[in-house]
C-alpha cells in the first residue's frame, strides 16, 4: 500500500477521515449507542464522544459508509438510551436535571469513577443530538430522532447551571455541588452559551454570554492579533459545528475579526512557535505543531542534553505560554484543515513522513512525544480517544463539503442562539 | 495593643545593632513639646517617611512607635522575604550549572541558620537608614509606647498626652488569625513569626496562595523543605493576570511545590508528631503531614485600641478606617496613611501615600492616590510585575483594549542569561498607541516595570518607545520589542486597507 504522505490530498483525506471514523464501529455500544472514551480496554463512555458521534453519522451516510436508515436507527437507539435513563440526584444514575455525568458505564449506562455531571459535555453531547435532529428529515425513525431530540434539549435546565451566577458553572456533583474550575478567558465553551441561551424551557440569559466575554483578551502575539487561548482543540471544539466564517458577535466585531479567523490566526501562532522551539523539542517545526490537550507521557523528570527535562501526563498543553513538554497531538494539525488547509495538509504530510508510527491502521494516536526516548521513535499514546477521532471526521467533512455547517446553519437551535448571544452578520 | 516587645532572634552581636537602631534599650521618651505640628501613630515606612518629609518642611513632629521601628516591610515583610529569596535562587542556580558548564557544586546543601543569618545582617544594615538616632538627630520626637486618642486633637503616648494640630494614623496591618479549627492549637506561623525559624521545617504546609504565601513557599521549597500550598480559590493567584499566573504556576511546580487549590483546611490536629491539616477538595477528603504551618490568608488593619472613638474616627475593624480620597478621616485633623486604610499593602504605596497625606494636613487638599500608576511586584522566579490597568479592569470600566506581547524567550539577553521565562505584555488603548498598564513576568520583571512606570508617567506611547534606544542585549528591550510590534501591527493594518 502507498505510504499516507506519498497520497494524493483527496486520497490522503479519505483514507484518513474514513479512519477515524471506523473509531465508532469498533467502540460503540450498538445497544445503547454509547461510545468508549478510549480504545483502552475497560474504557467507559463520554457523553461527548457520543455527541461527535452521532455528527458523524450523517458524514457515514454521505459518504456511503453506513446506509441512511442503519445509522438512523443508531442514532435512534443512543437518544432513547439517554430519555429513558435515570435521572435524579442520586449518585449512581446517569443524569440530572438533564445534564449527563461526563463519564459512563458502557453497558449500564450509569455513572463511573464518581465523576461530575458535566455542563460543557452535555453541550457537545446536545450538539450532536441537534445535528441529528436536522439530518434526519424523513419519517419513522427519523420522525422519531426529531421528536426525542426537542425533549432531550428541553429537558437540560440550563438556568440552574448557573447556580445564581451569571455565567454557568463547569459541573456538579451529589457529593458537593457545584464545582469552582475558575475558568477565565476563551475557550471552548462558546457553543454552551449558543445552545443555552436558546433553550425554550430554562434558558441562560443572553447576557450570560457577554459576561463571559468579559474576559477575553485581545493579544498581538508572535506577531499575529488573536483571541487567545492556549491549547488548539479550544479553537475547534465549537467550531466543529458552528459556521463561524463572517458571523461576529460584539467582541469580534470591535476588533474586525470572527472566531473562524481567529483559529487561523491561532494556527499561524501556533506554527511560528513551532518554527521558533524555544524550549528545543525534538521535531518541532513550522509544519510540526499540534499544541493540545491530550495524553502524554506521565509526570517524569530527567536530565537531557545537559537540561533538566519534565513531561506530563493528559494535561491541556499550549502555546506559546506552555504548558508545553514536548508533546502534540497528531491529529491536531489534520483537524485545523477547514481553516488552513496548506497549513494543516503540508504539516500532517511531513508529520506522516518523519513519524509514520503516529498513525496505524490510518488513525492517529492521542498523543505523541518524539523527545522522550528520541532514540526509540519517541513516546506514542496508547490507542485513540474518541474525541480526536470524531473531530477529525467532522472537520474534515467541513473542508470537503461544509456539510456538518450547513446542517447546523439550518438548526432553529444553533441560529436563535447565536442571535441572541449578539451574534450578527454573515449566513446569520 | 501591649507594648511587650519580643527579643530579635540571631547571633548577638547583629541583635544588638539590630535594636540599637529599631528600639535601643536605653531609650528614653523625650520631653514633650506642646502642642505638635504632626504627631504619627506607627513607625513603619508610611510613619517615617511622613515624619520626615514633615520634618524638611520644618513642622514638629512626634513620631510614636509600639514595637520595632521599621514596620512589617523592615522586620516581617519585603526585606526579610527578598534575602530568603535571594538565597533561595543562588541555591537553585547552582542547582542549574551545568546548564552553563561548570561542574564545581553539584547539588549544593543548605546551611539554613547562614541563610537567615545573612537575612538579620542585611535588616540591621538596612535598619541604620532610618534609626532612633537619625531620626532624633532630625529633630523627630521619636516615643516607644503604646498610642491612643484621648480626644479629637490629643493622643497618648503611653501616659503622656501629646496634643497635635494634625496627626497621621500608620499603624499598618498584621496577618489575619486562623480560623480554622485546631489551628491556634497546634501552632502556626505567619509573615510576622516565620523569619524567626532557626531549623528549616522539612515538611511545610503554606494556607493561602496569596502572593507572600507563594514568594515564601517557593523560597522553603528551594531551600529543601517540601512545600504545599492549599487553597481555596480554584485559581493560582487569582488577582495575577491569567497567562503571569498559570507560567509562575507551572515555575513552581518545577521546583517541587505541590499547589493544591480549590482546597479549604476544614481542621487542624496534632498526630505523633506530626501537624495534620484536614483538607476537602470538592468531594474529596484529605489529611496532609508536615512540621510547619504557615498562614497566608491576608491581613487585618490594626484600628483596635487605638480610641479612635475619642477621636471622633469612624471605622470597621474589617474594612479598617474611612478615609476620603484626600486620606483625611472623619476628624478633619487626623489623615491615614499606609496599610491601615490602603488595600495594596505595598512598600511604595504606604511611603507614597505618607508624603500625600502631610501635603494635604498643611496644604491645599491637592493630593490624590493615583490608582492607576501603581507598579507592584510578586517576588517569586519568575517575578511577576504589574502596573495600571488589566483586563479584568479594562472590562468593567468598558475601555476596549488590546495587549502587545513579547515572549521572554525571543529576548536574545533573556536567552543569553538563561532566563527566558516569561513575557512583557503592554496593554494599549485599542485603536490608538497609549499606554495604560502592563504585566511583566522575568527573572527581573520588578526592575522591567519602572521603566513602564517611567514611560506611562512621562505620556510616551507606543509609537515613540518603539524608537528610544536600549542597550543591546538587555532584558528590558523586550519592553521596546512590545512597541515594535504595535508598529509592525499599525504597519500591516494600514497595509492591509
Amino acid at each position: 500500500m502507498q505510504a499516507l504522505h506519498e497520497l494524493t490530498d483527496g486520497a490522503l483525506l479519505d483514507r484518513l477521515q474514513r479512519g477515524a471514523f471506523a473509531y465508532f464501529a469498533e467502540n460503540t455500544n450498538t445497544r445503547n449507542g454509547l461510545v468508549a472514551d478510549t480504545s483502552r480496554a475497560g474504557s467507559p463512555c463520554s457523553i461527548a464522544v457520543v455527541g461527535f458521534a452521532l455528527s458523524c453519522y450523517p458524514v457515514a451516510v454521505q459518504r456511503n459508509w453506513m446506509s441512511r436508515p442503519e445509522a438512523a436507527a443508531l442514532t435512534l437507539k443512543t437518544l432513547e438510551f439517554f430519555w429513558h435513563s435515570a435521572q435524579g440526584d442520586r449518585p449512581d444514575v446517569t443524569g440530572f436535571k438533564g445534564f449527563y455525568y461526563h463519564f459512563l458505564d458502557m453497558q449500564s449506562g450509569r455513572r463511573v469513577w464518581q465523576c461530575e455531571l458535566s455542563v460543557v459535555d452535555t453541550t457537545l453531547l446536545m450538539a450532536g443530538i441537534l445535528t441529528a435532529a436536522c439530518y434526519f428529515d424523513g419519517v419513522g425513525d427519523e420522525q422519531r430522532i426529531r421528536d426525542l431530540s426537542d425533549a432531550l434539549y428541553r429537558r437540560v435546565d440550563w438556568q440552574w447551571a448557573r447556580n445564581g451566577r451569571e455565567t454557568v458553572s463547569q459541573g456538579w456533583k451529589p457529593e458537593c455541588g457545584f464545582l469552582h474550575y475558575g475558568w477565565e478567558g476563551y475557550n471552548e465553551a462558546t457553543i454552551v452559551y449558543v445552545l443555552g441561551i436558546s433553550s425554550p424551557t430554562h434558558p441562560l440569559p443572553a447576557a450570560s454570554f457577554a459576561g463571559w466575554t468579559d474576559t477575553y483578551q485581545w493579544e498581538n502575539l508572535l506577531g499575529h492579533d488573536v483571541l487567545y487561548s492556549g491549547p488548539l482543540f479550544t479553537h475547534l471544539f465549537s467550531h466543529a459545528w458552528i459556521d463561524y466564517r463572517g458571523v461576529q458577535d460584539g467582541f469580534m466585531r470591535e476588533r474586525g475579526s470572527d472566531y473562524f479567523e481567529n483559529t487561523r490566526s491561532t494556527i499561524a501562532v501556533h506554527r511560528e512557535y513551532c518554527a521558533r522551539n524555544p524550549r528545543g523539542y525534538e521535531g518541532y517545526d513550522g509544519d510540526l505543531w499540534g499544541i493540545t490537550a491530550g495524553d502524554g507521557p506521565g509526570d517524569r523528570e530527567m536530565r537531557q542534553d545537559h537540561r533538566d527535562r519534565r513531561f506530563f501526563g493528559y494535561m491541556s498543553r499550549g502555546a506559546p505560554y506552555g504548558p508545553d513538554d514536548g508533546t502534540i497531538a497528531p491529529w491536531a494539525m489534520l483537524s485545523t484543515v477547514p481553516f488552513d488547509a496548506e497549513a494543516a495538509l503540508r504539516g500532517t504530510r511531513h508529520l506522516l513522513q518523519t513519524y509514520p508510527q503516529v498513525c496505524s491502521n490510518d488513525r492517529f494516536s492521542s498523543g505523541f512525544n518524539p523527545t522522550l526516548r528520541a532514540q526509540e521513535g519517541g513516546w506514542l499514546s496508547e490507542g485513540c480517544y474518541g474525541l480526536d477521532q470524531g473531530l477529525l471526521v467532522m472537520m474534515i467533512e467541513n473542508y470537503r463539503t461544509g456539510l456538518i455547517w450547513e446542517i447546523t446553519r439550518n438548526c432553529p437551535v444553533i441560529r436563535a442562539g447565536l442571535t441572541d448571544a449578539g451574534f450578527t452578520g454573515g449566513w446569520l | 495593643m501591649s507594648a511587650t516587645v519580643p527579643p530579635p532572634k540571631g547571633d548577638p552581636a547583629t541583635q544588638d545593632d539590630f535594636l540599637r537602631r529599631v528600639r535601643p534599650p536605653e531609650w528614653r521618651n523625650p520631653q514633650p513639646r506642646q502642642p505638635y505640628d504632626l504627631v504619627i501613630v506607627g513607625a513603619g515606612p508610611a510613619g517615617l517617611s511622613a515624619a520626615e518629609f514633615a520634618r524638611r518642611q520644618g513642622r514638629s513632629v512626634a513620631l510614636i512607635e509600639r514595637c520595632w521601628l521599621g514596620g512589617n516591610s523592615l522586620n516581617s515583610g519585603s526585606i526579610p522575604s527578598r534575602a530568603i529569596i535571594r538565597a533561595a535562587q543562588a541555591l537553585s542556580f547552582l542547582r542549574d550549572e551545568e546548564d552553563y558548564g561548570s561542574m564545581a557544586f553539584k547539588r549544593p546543601a543548605t546551611d539554613f541558620s547562614a541563610v537567615m543569618a545573612r537575612m538579620r545582617r542585611i535588616r540591621t544594615r538596612l535598619a541604620e537608614y532610618h534609626s532612633a538616632d537619625r531620626l532624633r538627630n532630625q529633630g523627630i520626637d521619636l516615643y516607644f509606647c503604646d498610642a491612643r486618642f484621648a480626644g479629637p486633637d490629643v493622643l497618648l503616648a503611653g501616659d503622656t498626652p501629646l496634643r497635635f494640630k494634625k496627626a497621621i494614623i500608620a499603624t499598618g496591618a498584621r496577618p489575619k488569625p486562623s480560623d480554622i479549627p485546631g489551628l491556634d492549637r497546634i501552632g502556626y506561623l505567619t509573615s510576622d513569626s516565620i523569619f524567626d525559624l532557626t531549623e528549616l521545617p522539612r515538611r511545610l504546609g503554606v494556607i493561602g496562595g496569596g502572593p507572600l504565601g507563594c514568594e515564601l513557599a517557593q523560597a522553603f521549597c528551594r531551600l529543601g523543605s517540601r512545600v504545599t500550598i492549599l487553597q481555596n480559590d480554584p485559581r493560582f493567584l487569582p488577582e495575577v493576570e491569567r497567562d503571569a499566573a498559570e507560567l509562575l504556576s507551572m515555575s513552581m511546580s518545577r521546583d517541587g511545590v505541590e499547589t493544591r487549590l480549590n482546597t479549604s483546611v476544614v481542621g487542624a490536629r496534632m498526630d505523633g508528631g506530626d501537624k495534620c491539616l484536614d483538607t476537602v477538595n470538592d468531594d474529596v477528603k484529605c489529611s496532609i503531614a508536615v512540621d510547619e504551618v504557615m498562614l497566608s490568608i491576608g491581613r487585618v488593619r490594626n484600628v483596635e485600641n487605638l480610641g479612635l472613638d475619642a477621636a471622633n474616627i469612624d471605622f470597621d475593624p474589617a474594612r479598617g478606617l474611612d478615609v476620603d480620597e484626600f486620606l483625611r478621616t472623619t476628624n478633619p485633623d487626623v489623615y491615614a496613611a499606609g496599610d491601615v486604610c490602603d488595600w495594596h499593602h505595598f512598600t511604595n504605596v504606604a511611603e507614597s501615600s505618607a508624603r500625600m497625606a502631610v501635603q494635604n494636613a498643611f496644604g491645599a487638599m491637592i493630593e490624590r492616590p493615583d490608582q492607576s500608576k501603581i507598579p507592584w511586584c510578586t517576588y517569586c522566579d519568575p517575578e511577576i510585575a504589574h502596573i495600571g490597568i488589566d483586563v479584568r479592569e479594562a472590562s468593567r470600566q468598558s475601555i476596549p483594549i488590546k495587549s502587545f506581547t513579547v515572549m521572554m524567550q525571543d529576548v536574545d539577553r533573556a536567552i543569553t542569561d538563561g532566563q527566558d521565562d516569561g513575557f512583557v505584555k503592554i496593554y494599549v488603548r485599542d485603536g490608538t498607541d497609549q499606554i495604560l498598564g502592563a504585566t511583566v513576568v522575568a527573572t527581573h520583571a520588578s526592575e522591567l516595570i519602572n521603566e513602564i512606570s517611567v514611560i506611562m508617567s512621562a505620556g510616551i506611547g507606543m509609537r515613540r518607545l518603539a524608537t528610544i534606544l536600549h542597550t543591546y542585549p538587555a532584558q528590558s528591550d523586550a519592553i521596546r520589542l512590545a512597541a515594535v510590534a504595535y508598529l509592525n501591527n499599525q504597519n500591516a493594518t494600514s497595509a492591509g486597507r
